[in-house]
Parts: structure tokens; sequence; C-alpha cells
């Protein structure tokens, strides 16, 4: 959390706002309906950041100017997305680096399913890849690093684990994370108004079926 | 070869791999884990539309290393823009190669570049590609946009009148051995000791053959920040990202929405538009300027 946030530049129109865990959501959603919305074009929230990247280079000092006001805002509340939906998603626990997880973690595979499974996730940010949600709740027990040897491919649908998070991958992608099961949802069609499946804010929930 | 509807088409006779449709990109959807993708070097793009009476965003044709033929089924204004290329029409030579009259059911060639790399074809009315997320552009990393293929066909729009623009001026910013691009440190220069910042500036690194439409991957001696915890955060085109490895990535118009090591500096756009146009081997450098607002 840190002792001030700062505003830092990134590049001639964009902005890295900092601010503390689990508020990053919220923060974006008070800069994209604030005042100085019409000189945004992008707002990017991501684990401990928001990144604002303007229309015009030109507009950055006002731009500036009106995320240290949403940043005091920010700081003087305890302001967390609330609001969205429950979605429960079916997953099988088939994992190629399910029994390496136990090993790690010091726990039976049951164990870490009924964790993994146990737990109410939030979609707190996306990035990465399209459709691709950051889902913060993961307990603490399974909080792992990322893999040394990242994967060039795993399949759509594939539920995996790092350090605080759990996630879904939308497609088949490169992966660096502990891949616990494979879950049985379209989470992204670029054709459908919004594109993703997920929204800010929305409750995950994995229910454990059979294949 | 004209559509149902009787509009003017484009036929794509042959394409070589990294050929791809772009317009300036779908801005606006980095929250949700899109890249704002688009042209590779932006300031090409935008002369081609405008040689040819075009709105600066309609879309145009991005070649990679040439190797691209087309035939309209009316007769437009065609511009090429970008590293430079013969153009030979139904095999005669086209003498200037910036704007020429392409006649219906005439076959257009694009050679190979020597400087440069990604070539733009402009059609007078531009080029109706299927559009997502409000954008024709393809991005090879998100998977997202209708790709390219010999044989396919796009509808053309209207054309425009054309600007009395004189060629002359139609320049292209191409490097040659060695280019110097401008850059603001920032946001993560921070996390950087004084003397890898020094390492960053003051050599010249070398353009791999690892470059592509997401990044420039370059090679020379290294960073010494090594692996640090970071959590990922949203990123722009032109970010210097650190690697691990400590030798720079350098983010171009398919850069993923979000990075999880850390960012140095962030290139100009408009040498981020010549880093677009690097060859493997290239040399390049950083010169850190300083933001006109602070």
């Amino acid at each position: 959390m840190p002792e001030r946030p700062r505003i830092l530049r990134a590049g001639e129109r964009a902005w890295l706002v900092e601010c503390s865990e689990g508020h990053s959501a919220a923060l974006a959603a008070a800069i994209e309906i604030g005042p100085c919305a019409q000189l945004i074009r992008d707002v990017v929230p991501a684990a401990v950041t928001v990144l604002v990247v303007a229309h015009s280079p030109s507009d950055m000092t006002a731009l500036r100017d009106h995320l240290r006001l949403h940043v005091a805002a920010s700081s003087a509340g305890t302001d967390e997305l609330v609001g969205g939906r429950t979605v429960v998603v079916p997953i099988v626990y088939d994992g190629p680096d399910l029994d390496a997880i136990a090993a790690e973690a010091g726990l039976s595979r049951q164990q870490v399913i009924a964790l993994h499974s146990g737990a109410v996730y939030s979609v707190a940010f996306f990035g990465f890849a399209p459709g691709f949600a950051y889902l913060t709740g993961l307990p603490e027990q399974l909080r792992l690093p990322r893999r040394t040897n990242p994967r060039p491919k795993v399949p759509a649908g594939s539920v995996a684990i790092a350090n605080l998070q759990t996630a879904i991958y939308p497609g088949a992608m490169p992966s660096g994370w502990n891949q616990l099961g494979t879950a049985e949802i379209d989470l992204w069609d670029i054709t459908a108004t919004p594109p993703n499946r997920f929204g800010l804010g929305d409750r995950i929930v994995f229910e454990e079926t059979q294949r | 070869m004209t559509h149902r509807n009787g509009a003017a088409t484009v036929t794509v006779n042959a394409v070589s791999p990294g050929a791809s449709v772009q317009d300036l990109g779908r801005t606006g959807h980095m929250h949700v884990g899109v890249s704002p993708s688009g042209a590779a070097d932006v300031c090409s793009f935008t002369l081609a539309n405008r040689l040819v009476g075009n709105p600066e965003n309609a879309a145009c044709f991005e070649v990679l290393l040439g190797g691209f033929s087309i035939t309209l089924s009316s007769d437009r204004v065609v511009a090429v823009t970008g590293a430079p290329v013969s153009v030979h029409i139904d095999g005669r030579v086209v003498p200037d190669t910036a704007r020429m009259l392409l006649p219906a059911g005439a076959r257009l060639e694009l050679g190979r570049p020597v400087h440069g790399i990604r070539t733009y074809v402009a059609v007078a009315g531009g080029v109706e590609a299927p559009q997502f997320l409000g954008s024709a552009s393809n991005d090879a990393l998100g998977g997202i946009g209708s790709g390219m293929a010999a044989g396919q066909q796009f509808a053309l729009g209207r054309p425009d009148r054309c600007p009395d623009l004189p060629t002359e001026l139609a320049l292209s910013r191409i490097p040659d051995t060695g280019a110097v691009l401008r850059m603001h440190w920032g946001p993560r220069h921070d996390l950087f000791d004084a003397s890898d910042r020094r390492r960053l500036v003051s050599q010249w690194w070398q353009v791999s053959d690892r470059t592509d439409r997401v990044a420039a991957r370059l090679t020379g001696d290294p960073l010494t920040i090594g692996s640090i915890a970071l959590p990922s955060e949203g990123m722009v085109r032109g970010s210097i990202e650190i690697p691990p490895s400590g030798e720079p990535i350098v983010f171009l118009s398919d850069h993923p929405a979000t990075g999880g090591y850390p960012v140095i500096g962030v290139v100009l756009e408009a040498d981020a538009d010549v880093l677009a146009q690097a060859r493997p081997g290239l040399r390049i450098r950083f010169d850190p300027v300083t933001p006109t607002e602070q």
C-alpha cells in the first residue's frame, strides 16, 4: 500500500495512478464518470494501479490535476467496487499441476480442491489477453509463485493459480501459472456486447464436477 | 468482380505472411484486456490515406517485406508509403510509387523493401473489412480481426477527391543503419539503479530477429535488475519493458494491455513509428527527453 499514492508518467499521453489493493476497480470507475472523462481514451485498472490514457498529449497537465483530486477522494474512503452478479463456474479438477500444487502447499489434492472451490472470488481487473480476468480472493494456503517453466500453450478453459489470484483462460494461449483444472465456460465473444462474460465486481464461485 | 450491391472491390491476388488489414485501432477496450492494435507505423499509414483523399482512419493494407498484389474492380487512386518498394502495374514499372492511378482489372505488385519492413497500400475510398470492437485492425496477439489470404476480396468505400499534395513531400521515416529513439523516463525508472539507467541510454542496442507487431526485442549489454516482484499494470505502445534477462523489449502496436515486468521508459510515438520499420540487425539508441508538460 503506497504511503502517498503517486501519479507516474507513462509516455506522452498516459498517467499511471498508484492505489491500494482491491480499490483499483472503484477508482477506475470514478475516473470514467468524473469531470475529466472527456479527456480520456482508456482507463485500465490493474492490481495496484490504474492507467489513464489521454486522447491528446496536450491534455496531460489538466488530466493530472483531475487525477490528483480522484486519488485524494479515493484515499479518504473505503471504496471497493460492489454490485455485480454471482457466476457459478463448473470445474473439473484435472489440471496437470494439481499434484505439484498440493505438494508445494503441503496439502492433499482434496484439500486443495476444497480450498479453491470453497472461496468466493472477485473479478478485480482484466489484462494479459482479451477477456482474461484476474480473480482475487485466493485462499492464503494456495498462494504460490508462478511456474519456473511457463507453458507455450494451455487449452481454453484452463483454470490456474499464481500469487494472489486465480484465473480462467479465455482461449488457448501461453501460461506461466499453475494449472488446477478445466472450466466449461465461454468467457469471450467478440460479437457480443459486451464481449466479456465477466464484469468488474462480479463474484465467481467454482463448483466441482466430474467429466 | 463487384459485390452484390454493386460496390467496387479489391481482390488480394498474392500475400506474404505478416500482411494484414489495419486502421488506427480499437481504443477504449484495454480494461477488458484488448490491445488498441492498429497500424505499426502510424505516420506512414496516415500519409497513405491523405494521399488518396481518405479519412486518416480508413483501413489500408499493411504489408510486411513486400510480396503483395491486388486488383481492383474499378479505377482508383492508390498510394504506397512506408518501406520503399518497387511497384509494377501489369508488369510495367511505376516511376512515382507514392501515388498512382490503378486501372480496373490491372494487377498491382509490390517488390521487397531493402530499407524498412512495412509498406502501406491505401485505396481511395478505403478498404471495407469486418469491424470488431469498432476497428478493422488485425490483432495477431489477441486473435481479433479477419486475417488476409490470397483470393480474398474486400469492398471499397466511396472515394473522395484526392488532394493536390505534391508527392515530393510524401516521405516516410525509414531507419537505415541506426536510429535514435526519443523516450520519456517512467513509469518505473525509479526501480532501476543509476548504472542500469545509464546502461539503457549509453549503448547501441541491436534489434533482434524476434521482432513482430507485438514488440521489438533488443540485444546488448543487459541491465542488471534481474527478476523483481511487480504486479501487472496497464501499458502503452512504445513501453520499454525490462524482463529478468535485462535486454529491453519495446512494445509496438499489438502490445498486451498489461505487463508484469517493469517499464523503464516509453518511446515517443513518432519514434515508435520508426522502430516499427526496424529490420533485425538495426542499431538503436535511446535518447531521454523531458516532457514539455511536467
